[in-house]
């Protein structure tokens, strides 16, 4: 096993770790404002397939894939906002419109782009900046500072979102709602409006995490072609005891493995293919087993807020 | 009320059954009614646009549509996306009791459910792949199988490929270690080191047929590693023929014709090519065989074919080396699989 790290495997691991990280970057990252606010949706992944469908219909249409970006984000702003009418306003049970939420976006975005399109076609995604200076460092600038915006944006928003949630009067406001609703209903916190922000949010960044593959990461657009990544999101989150830094402890390590288990196969390590796809599987149950602080998950995560009810 | 429902339902098919035994004696037809369509129902497990597994069926469908005289000769029923085996057992049944003629089971997933459900109606056809067995030791007479040798096609491609190689580092993108991927894969491996001893052929799989975004990684994975010439099977491949195209690594397509995906890149694909087969089950069909063939898709018989890009040029030596290769898998000269 050795002679498996070479130097120039490690570095294509971090690559391709990185890559495979974003999109759950993304998707977490927006689940956890809403799960930290009390709100799970389930229907990310439907978010994801939307917007990257929408994210690269309009990147193609218009040649322009900052318009591609904004109509993923819109697309998933909007589906963000209905799952928070359902869920807040409704009251309706979390889980199964969330459920509905995906199969929705799942119908809905293979509808749309047979009546669109006539097959799978490719566009150029954004393309890698080379960050100054840094990207000049021998082996890791290529691997760390060679990337594309989508890809920064990602690793940047870990710490953007944790200063939101831990350093700001509104970051504090979303815990609050999320730990005890009635407490911060009796402070004059708007309980319902704070979920509203929040869902909407996360489902913004799903929407941006569906484009992170339509435009930047694999620059096509095919049916179903998340194929569940939103679900792994969704664990991811609680995975990361719902703070942005576990959950970029988890994003990486499930990537990471992934990346290191293509390598053992093309490296020919004798090692059944079947046991290395299911490496960053093991890997994250094995993991979560340890870690998961239970105690960290919202108290009213999942609960409807009904005022004056003790 | 219920058992007056049921009553009237009994009759109801009663006088429907006496009616259609009574049909045929009452009229000896000479009379040239419009023939009736034949009614062709498929269910697939991804879409008729993936540009691999599903597509290859679909426009063979069409074109023997075409060649028959349009929808009013054949009628053409499709469901999409039925990677759920539940999901596609209760669409088979459904166009079995809505009266199509042949309803195609286009997976091997679905072989078990299949099973179970031709006995249950003996006056249609039904086809599955990529399959070998037609269930007739079960005593079951209404099922076709057809099966696509890929790795004939695999085998030719490897040559190609590892006789364009600058690096002599081959990569290839599989999906589940299963079926038409298996024998694709291993086909392609076997003639690569066959055209040139001492290349070396990475092969990955991701465990699924869908995941675009891991096959993606395979393909960087792939590169990263020295591959130059590049192939894979099932529709999540449109993942790492993307990472090939942006890294400039050559692409050989593998269940339909990959070209129009990334025109500069792919050099051949192995085509599969299923109208001969669903005309001869047609034929059958007419003279009152509703199953029991087991097909098989093969160079000889047309089922598979090589397809060039013209865009990316082949060197005239290796494709006179593809011929030879074509021509000794046809002859029975050379066994694609070690």
């Amino acid at each position: 096993m050795s002679n498996v790290f070479t130097i120039p495997v490690v570095l294509g691991i971090i690559y391709s770790g990185l890559r495979l990280a974003t999109p759950y970057l993304y998707a977490a990252i927006g689940e956890a404002f809403a799960q930290n606010s009390g709100v799970y949706n389930l229907g990310v992944d439907g978010i994801m397939l939307m917007g990257a469908f929408s994210g690269f219909y309009v990147g193609m249409k218009t040649g322009n894939l900052w318009w591609g970006l904004l109509a993923a984000m819109g697309v998933g702003l909007l589906m963000g906002l209905l799952m928070a009418v359902v869920s807040v306003t409704l009251k309706a049970e979390q889980g199964i419109s969330g459920i509905g939420l995906y199969m929705f976006g799942l119908g809905l975005s293979s509808l749309l782009f047979k009546k669109t399109m006539s097959g799978v076609e490719s566009i150029s995604g954004f393309q890698p900046v080379r960050i100054p200076l840094l990207g000049n460092i021998p082996y890791l600038g290529d691997v760390l500072f060679n990337h594309n915006l989508l890809v920064y944006g990602a690793f940047l928003l870990v710490p953007l979102a944790s200063f939101i949630l831990y350093k700001t009067p509104f970051g504090l406001m979303i815990r609050a709602v999320g730990q005890n609703p009635q407490a911060a209903d009796t402070l004059g916190i708007n309980v319902d409006r704070i979920r509203y922000i929040t869902v909407s949010l996360g489902g913004m960044l799903a929407g941006i995490a569906g484009a992170s593959l339509s435009i930047s990461l694999i620059n096509l657009f095919q049916e179903n072609m998340t194929s569940g990544m939103g679900f792994i999101a969704i664990a991811l989150v609680y995975f990361g005891s719902w703070r942005p830094l576990g959950i970029l402890g988890g994003a990486l390590l499930f990537s990471f493995v992934n990346a290191l288990q293509l390598w053992l196969q093309v490296l020919g390590v004798n090692f059944p293919y079947d046991f290395a796809v299911m490496l960053p599987y093991a890997m994250t149950i094995l993991a979560l087993a340890i870690s998961v602080r239970r105690a960290a998950m919202p108290d009213a995560l999942g609960k409807p807020f009904e005022r004056g009810e003790f | 009320m219920k058992s007056v429902l049921s009553r009237l339902l009994m009759l109801v098919v009663l006088v429907a059954l006496l009616l259609s035994a009574c049909g045929p004696a009452a009229t000896p037809a000479p009379t040239q009614a419009p023939e009736k369509p034949l009614r062709v129902a498929i269910v697939m497990p991804s879409s008729i646009t993936d540009m691999a597994f599903s597509q290859g069926m679909y426009e063979a469908l069409v074109k023997v549509q075409q060649e028959m005289g349009g929808p009013s000769k054949m009628e053409i029923a499709y469901s999409e996306n039925m990677f759920k085996v539940p999901d596609a057992a209760a669409a088979i049944r459904d166009y079995a009791s809505q009266g199509y003629d042949i309803v195609i089971a286009h997976g091997s997933q679905y072989g078990t459910s299949l099973a179970q459900i031709a006995p249950e109606f003996p006056n249609t056809t039904f086809a599955w792949g990529t399959a070998t067995d037609t269930f007739a030791d079960q005593g079951i007479k209404n099922v076709f199988a057809y099966n696509p040798s890929a790795e004939q096609g695999g085998y030719v491609l490897g040559t190609i490929a590892a006789l364009m190689s600058k690096t002599g580092v081959l990569g290839v993108c599989g999906p589940v270690e299963a079926g038409d991927a298996k024998t694709y894969v291993d086909g392609f491996k076997y003639g690569a080191e066959q055209a040139r001893p001492g290349v070396k052929v990475q092969v990955t799989y991701t465990g699924s047929f869908s995941d675009v975004s891991l096959m993606a990684a395979a393909a960087e994975t792939h590169i990263a590693a020295g591959a130059d010439m590049l192939t894979g099977s099932s529709q999540s491949v449109v993942g790492a023929i993307g990472v090939a195209k942006e890294k400039g690594a050559k692409w050989f397509g593998q269940q339909w014709d990959q070209t129009s995906l990334a025109p500069d890149i792919v050099v051949a694909s192995q085509v599969y090519d299923y109208t001969s087969i669903i005309k001869d089950m047609i034929a059958k069909r007419k003279a009152g065989t509703l199953g029991g063939v087991a097909y098989t898709l093969t160079l000889a018989n047309g089922g598979l074919t090589i397809k060039y890009n013209d865009r990316v040029p082949v060197p005239p030596e290796i494709k006179a080396k593809a011929d030879e290769v074509i021509k000794g898998i046809i002859d029975g000269k050379i066994n694609p699989l070690p």
